[in-house]
């Protein structure tokens, strides 16, 4: 029978199957379930595939092409925008190649239900020329985890694995295939393959120049981008990854009236496209994320060629595809019968009744009342709801640690009082490295860690800061007079005001830690006990 | 058969319970199923809602088209409302008619029923009360589900086994309770002539 996985959970089975021996992740929405799937994975767990959280998407990649170079397959998990701080060790495995088969798994966010942006990471797979794998659907999710683990040996290279929001967090029926066993521990053939001293990546990067032709020829050969032939030719459509369901939904089970190429692997086949181009009228690009193919097939120079996308406005510029828009774009008649009553009010997310970042707000809004020109920057994380009222209790929100970072660039600037309200895990994430650079001049800013021991906003996984925070401070240099701990509770508000205030009229780098459990982590804790 | 749904709820209702129930039901009668879910920050306290396709024949999209939905099945009342333009003409909105208020400005009760009424096709049950006679009000959600299930193509059959499988690492009193819950809600609505 058939097992009911969500798209995460299919590529977590996938990796298992296909005889991983390790994944390495940060949680970030919408890719977390994948580690999760594993950690609770008894086949996982038999097997013992390594599968603890790492402090950061950077440390993960680094770790995970540290099995592939000892000859064990490895996964290795992030939201997008985790790409960006993993950019580094993920341009440089395209470099070195592999030895073990490895994937890297980059789940976009179009739409932003949970995110910052929506950034696309077929471009960081252009970028680090390697193949990318964008799969339509669960199924086929599970299937190109096996084949990506034997494209990447095959071709010893580091292999894209490109989601999107709809099809991590869709739950569908999958077949299963019969597990293979994990590699034996290999090293590298050649030792200099994995030193990229500029003599041998000069070396190295010819070699991943030469290999794009094998990658495109991949491509050709296998169904990851197929071509459907169509009667009417006045459009021609490409379509890829989830956008493909999107647009066969249109057609209630019947084929596709044009053309259709569906492209589920980068780079993709010029083979199909150029059939295309040369049959049809007009093209039309259904892509989720930026206008990636829309592009390339641009180009810069004037084409006679009508190419409809995101770019000519006939798709949406920016936000996730549905079937509703693809049909709009294809000039299908869409109904709605009934609109949405006035009587319905926007409901956001909110901080959980009793959660420990209320109180710290409260605190840190009590103690700067009077004091006109206070800056809060803040970070990434449930306490991000401090923008909103009641509250009304920060300034700014950017990335994975900015919060410090800002908070010092304003100081040096001249703003006071400059505060900085960061979470643990996102404090090990990406915020000790800026604490050094605070202490390293003293700058005058107050840094509040509000520590509720755990990864709460994509679920409650363990943080890496839990019961290391004033070490970790003092470790950096922080003046141990100058790091406070509170507990941010009703009972104790005119203490921890206090505390603050004296802290923010500190001249040099105070650190606030304000600290008690995720009210959900407690309460799930309680239950299982 | 196809049958395509709109949950909703509040983040923290549980309507992914409901969802896995259905979805775990389907494939007990070899059915096929996209159940497409809302995980991260839009959890907390903020409305929620999730698209679940069941049908004898392969499903394409994970999302339900305007105007496609059978069933907008809600777990608060208000929010029920929200996915209107999700809904086929002929569709029906099974809502729990007990509003969840955690914002300032929840609209007059009397208002939303008002809305409610108004639908050609609308269905509500006061899916707590129904609940505490169960055992629980943590057992509305399967109230909810056994409100709705007469109008669902899956049999009580397969949806309690589906409650079974959802509930298999709790205890038989849980269990129990659960399917209790379920079929106090479904003789609800057998008792309305459905």
């Amino acid at each position: 029978m058939k097992q009911l996985l969500l798209g995460d959970e299919a590529i977590a089975q996938g990796a298992i199957d296909a005889g991983i021996s390790g994944i390495y992740a940060y949680p970030g929405t919408p890719s977390t379930e994948i580690m999760e799937y594993i950690q609770k994975s008894k086949q996982a767990t038999d097997g013992k595939v390594h599968c603890r959280w790492s402090t950061n998407e950077k440390t993960a990649v680094e770790e995970a092409l540290g099995m592939s170079y000892a000859g064990k397959r490895s996964i290795v998990c992030m939201k997008h925008v985790g790409l960006n701080v993993a950019a580094d060790p993920f341009m440089n495995a395209a470099m070195t190649g592999v030895n073990g088969g490895m994937i890297v798994v980059s789940a976009d966010d179009p739409s932003m239900h949970s995110s910052q942006n929506e950034q696309d990471s077929r471009f960081y797979g252009k970028f680090a020329m390697i193949p990318v794998l964008e799969p339509s659907n669960q199924q086929e999710a599970y299937d190109m985890v096996h084949y990506g683990f034997d494209l990447s040996e095959r071709l010893q290279t580091p292999v894209l694995f490109r989601i999107t929001t709809r099809l991590a967090h869709s739950r569908t029926g999958i077949d299963l295939k019969t597990p293979r066993a994990q590699n034996l521990l290999k090293m590298p053939q050649d030792t200099r393959q994995f030193i990229l001293l500029p003599a041998n990546a000069r070396v190295r990067y010819k070699r991943l120049i030469g290999l794009q032709n094998d990658f495109a020829k991949e491509t050709e050969t296998n169904d990851n981008v197929s071509y459907t032939d169509g009667a009417d030719k006045s459009l021609g459509i490409i379509a890829c990854g989830l956008a493909y369901n999107y647009l066969m939904e249109n057609y209630n089970n019947a084929p596709c009236p044009y053309p259709v190429v569906k492209i589920c692997q980068y780079p993709f086949s010029t083979k199909h496209i150029n059939h295309l181009i040369n049959t049809c009228k007009e093209i039309l690009v259904l892509e989720e994320g930026f206008p990636f193919v829309e592009e390339q097939l641009k180009g810069i120079t004037e084409t006679k060629l009508i190419i409809k996308g995101r770019l000519s406005g006939d798709v949406p510029r920016d936000g996730e595809l549905n079937p509703t828009i693809i049909a709009q774009s294809l000039g299908m008649e869409t109904k709605s019968s009934f609109k949405v009553p006035s009587v319905v009010m926007m409901r956001p997310p909110q901080l959980c009744k009793g959660c420990s970042h209320i109180d710290t707000y409260n605190a840190i809004v009590e103690a700067t009342a009077s004091m006109n020109l206070h800056r809060v920057f803040s970070d990434i994380g449930c306490y991000t709801l401090g923008a909103l009222p009641p509250y009304n209790a920060i300034h700014t929100c950017v990335d994975m640690g900015a919060s410090i970072t800002m908070a010092k660039g304003a100081a040096d600037a001249g703003v006071w009082p400059s505060i900085a309200v960061i979470g643990d895990s996102t404090f090990t994430h990406s915020g000790m490295t800026g604490l050094l650079d605070a202490v390293l001049e003293n700058t005058d800013i107050t840094v509040i860690i509000s520590d509720n021991e755990t990864t709460g906003m994509t679920g409650g996984q363990d943080s890496a800061a839990t019961d290391r925070l004033q070490q970790i401070c003092l470790g950096l240099g922080v003046d141990p007079a100058h790091v406070k701990t509170i507990i941010p509770l009703k009972k104790n508000h005119a203490e921890n005001v206090q505390v603050i205030r004296d802290e923010i009229n500190y001249k040099g780098v105070s650190v606030v830690i304000s600290q008690r459990e995720c009210i959900q982590t407690s309460a799930r804790k309680h239950r299982k006990s | 058969m196809k049958q395509d749904i709109i949950l909703s709820g509040v983040g923290g209702q549980g309507i992914v319970s409901i969802a896995s129930v259905i979805g775990l039901a389907a494939l007990e009668e070899n059915l096929h199923i996209k159940q497409s879910e809302v995980h991260g920050m839009s959890q907390r306290g903020g409305a929620v809602m999730s698209h679940l396709r069941v049908s004898s024949r392969p499903i394409a999209s994970d999302l339900i088209p305007a105007g496609g939905a059978d069933m907008i099945l809600s777990v608060e009342p208000m929010e029920s409302l929200r996915y209107l333009p999700y809904l086929s003409d002929k569709g029906w909105v099974i809502t729990n008619s007990k509003p969840f208020v955690n914002i300032d400005n929840y609209p007059e009760m009397e208002s939303v029923m008002n809305e409610l009424t108004r639908l050609p096709h609308s269905l509500m049950a006061d899916a707590e009360q129904l609940a505490e006679e169960a055992g629980s009000v943590r057992t509305s959600n399967m109230v909810i589900l056994g409100v709705a299930s007469p109008l669902l193509t899956l049999s009580a059959e397969a949806l309690e086994k589906g409650i079974q499988k959802l509930f298999s690492s709790k205890s038989q009193d849980i269990i129990d309770m659960n399917i209790k819950a379920f079929r106090i809600g479904r003789n609800f609505t057998k008792g309305k002539g459905f």
